[in-house]
């Protein structure tokens, strides 16, 4: 396998994709020069839009897979999980370059990024924020090193880097750990702002805690997808073992979240008929309990579509969380309105798109889905019938 | 040794001499007006505009009232804006003021994140939203005015009903205090001594703070009193202790699982995929 040459095959879809890419660069470089005012529909009552609320804490939390996954693999040492270890650490990596990329373009004063790394403003949630998810991005890097130099011969880096790997792995997920839930910590400054059914002390603990229960959620997604886009048989066990745990931590996460909201005394506020008491509503009974009584029940669990169904609900509903934090939380404090404009979502889509030309670069070119026991003939079922 | 200002919105006549004087000592450029319904334009603080001046009709009973009030940057006694970035672009001085450096003491390291307008109760700073290479704007106190010429700020010096005093932070409550107790059309209440953790402007009124824009009550519940720094602090100190315990933790459960040899071979587990399949 590894004599093969690089390889990219062309098809429609991916051209499509690479034209989406090409439009967000152009949208990016305009953005540059005539600044944010010119593309976004951003304003002083909503300094924060798309890019931060679902490319950078939305594409961070989907990330998540990489750095549970890493713990359920590399530190609880739970082999059969390995299957899915690398595409995990690969969609959170690139996961990260898109919220990096975000970030970058959304600052206003861009050429400035690399100042909060020489003047410490440390009381800021922000600069724990920027700290972890730079040095997380850089150790994701070395962590990918691994993979590329098997490909890409250099025997002397593969073994410094060996060396390093176990260092490397905790931090790896030390690091996503304390920015997943600083990411939350980001709002305990809306105080007053945020409405209080998402606003919490605590709101640290349900950004980490979903982060990490959406992993398995996100890596059964993903193998789907790819099974699907390659004719492969999905790692079905795989996936349905891994329920057990988003199931779980589900369960505490709702258990926690009623005490918090009792504690606070709110608890009355998600009952009072408000667009926010009902988006609040639909995140807890569509996004968390669905899901749990999905992968409670055998008859769901056991079949695809039942864990896919019940992932792609968790999924969703931490993006729906993250914009609830975001948008609906705010809007009312904030006043004013907000709706993306055409640009935004241009260079969203255009981000987005350069993560799966990237994934599927990089699953083509380099040993990270595994290689199947038998031949593949057997599996025509699982193609979708037009080429990715 | 905190500067302040008390604006005592009884005696403010909404003539806008502030924000004239505030314009042009801070050459600031005017903002195009639309039509509108009130006299507020326009009505909201911006990069450009640094403080404003809204009205407010009363009625109480056959009676109507006008009230107006100028509204600027509070300067926090503990700004959320100054802990929440973290690039260390705004200070508290010990003058009081609340100063941007990028563009008052040009140290910029400010990179435009916006994350001190999410930050600011009072939705104060606003952000050059037209410039390719923008700054964060707001009320300076007139930094340069009192620090250097030893003035007062330019619109406590343009106003000409006594409607703004300037002076000390104590000095001021006391003013306040000693007014309200001399009037009793006086709400007992001095805006900005406790909100926030207190702020470097005060407000006292004849009429109640929330009819008049003020923020007194959020979500059913008064304002928050305790400084917003305080709040992020009491999260972010555990950092270090979490770093550590739970990177030890994980060493540990490592070590504890790793089993006698590590045997994935995982050169033959891995492969790519053929996208000719
Ligand atoms: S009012 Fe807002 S901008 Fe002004 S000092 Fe306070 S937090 Fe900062
Ligand atoms: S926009 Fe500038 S001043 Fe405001 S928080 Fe970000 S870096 Fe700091
Ligand atoms: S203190 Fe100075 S900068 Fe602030 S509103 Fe008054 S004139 Fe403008």
């Amino acid at each position: 396998m590894y004599g093969r040459n690089w390889s990219f095959r062309i098809t429609w879809f991916r051209i499509l994709l690479i034209m989406l890419m090409l439009g967000a660069v152009a949208a990016a470089l305009y953005r540059f020069v005539f600044g944010l005012g010119a593309v976004t529909n951003l304003s002083d009552q909503w300094p924060w839009g798309l890019w931060i609320g679902f490319d950078l804490l939305c594409g961070i939390a989907l990330a998540g897979g990489g750095f549970s996954t890493a713990l359920i693999v590399h530190v609880l040492h739970r082999d059969k999980y390995l299957p899915i270890a690398r595409a995990a650490l690969l969609t959170s990596l690139l996961g990260y370059i898109i919220s990096l990329v975000s970030l970058f373009l959304d600052i206003g004063r861009w050429y400035n990024f690399w100042r909060p790394f020489f003047y410490w403003g440390f009381h800021s949630v922000l600069f724990e924020v920027f700290w972890c998810i730079s040095l997380y991005t850089t150790i994701q890097v070395l962590e990918f090193g691994d993979i590329f130099f098997e490909k890409v011969k250099f025997p002397a880096l593969k073994k410094l880097l060996g060396y390093m790997m176990t260092p490397l792995l905790i931090l790896g997920i030390v690091l996503p750990s304390l920015h997943q839930s600083s990411l939350g910590s980001l709002y305990i400054v809306a105080v007053d702002k945020l409405y209080p059914l998402w606003w919490s002390m605590i709101i640290p603990f349900f950004f980490v805690w979903s982060a990490f229960f959406l992993g398995p959620a996100m890596v059964t997604i993903e193998g789907t997808l790819a099974s699907r886009a390659y004719g492969r048989q999905p790692e079905l066990p795989v996936f349905q073992s891994m329920t057990k745990i988003t199931m779980w931590m589900m369960i505490i996460y709702f258990i926690v979240k009623m005490i918090d909201l009792n504690y606070r005394g709110v608890f009355g506020m998600a009952f009072n008929g408000s667009f926010e008491s009902n988006m609040f509503l639909i995140e807890m009974i569509v996004f968390i309990l669905l899901p749990i009584f999905m992968y409670a029940i055998p008859a769901i669990r056991t079949k695809l579509w039942g864990v896919v169904t019940a992932s792609l609900l968790v999924v969703v509903g931490v993006v729906f969380n993250r914009m609830n934090v975001v948008f609906t939380g705010m809007a009312k404090s904030v006043g004013g309105s907000y709706f993306p404009s055409v640009w935004e979502f241009l260079i969203t889509l255009g981000m987005w798109s350069f993560l799966a030309l990237a994934y599927l670069f990089i699953v083509e070119n380099f040993s990270i889905l595994p290689k199947e026991e038998h031949t593949h003939s057997t599996h025509t079922s699982y193609g979708t019938g037009f080429n990715v | 040794m905190s500067k302040s200002v008390l604006v005592d919105i009884t005696r403010c006549i909404g003539c806008r001499s502030c924000m004239v004087s505030c314009k042009s000592w801070n050459d600031l450029p005017a903002e195009p007006s639309e039509f509108s319904n009130n006299w507020d334009s326009p009505g909201k603080l911006s990069a450009d505009t640094w403080t404003n001046v809204s009205s407010y009709v009363l009625e109480e009973g056959d009676q109507l009232k006008w009230r107006f009030v100028k509204r600027q940057c509070m300067h926090c006694n503990e700004p959320a804006c100054e802990s929440a970035c973290f690039t260390h672009s705004f200070v508290k001085t010990k003058e009081g003021a609340v100063i941007y450096k990028p563009t008052e003491l040009n140290e910029d390291y400010c990179v435009g994140c916006r994350y001190c307008m999410i930050a600011c109760p009072f939705d104060v700073p606003g952000f050059q939203w037209d410039k390719a290479l923008p700054y964060v704007q707001k009320c300076r106190f007139c930094y340069d005015r009192t620090k250097e010429e030893g003035l007062e700020p330019a619109c406590v010096t343009a106003c000409l009903t006594g409607a703004l005093t300037y002076g000390e932070r104590d000095e001021m409550l006391a003013l306040a205090q000693d007014r309200m107790s001399k009037d009793p059309r006086y709400i007992k209440h001095i805006y900005g001594e406790k909100e926030y953790g207190g702020t470097s402007w005060l407000y006292i009124s004849d009429v109640p703070f929330d009819q008049i824009g003020f923020k007194t009550e959020v979500f059913n519940r008064p304002v928050t009193q305790r400084s917003i720094p305080s709040l992020t602090w009491d999260v972010l100190k555990w950092t270090p202790y979490i770093f550590v315990g739970w990177g030890a933790l994980l060493t540990a459960m490592r070590a504890y699982t790793k089993r006698r040899a590590e045997v994935h071979n995982e050169e033959d587990l891995y492969g790519p995929v053929d996208p000719k399949e």
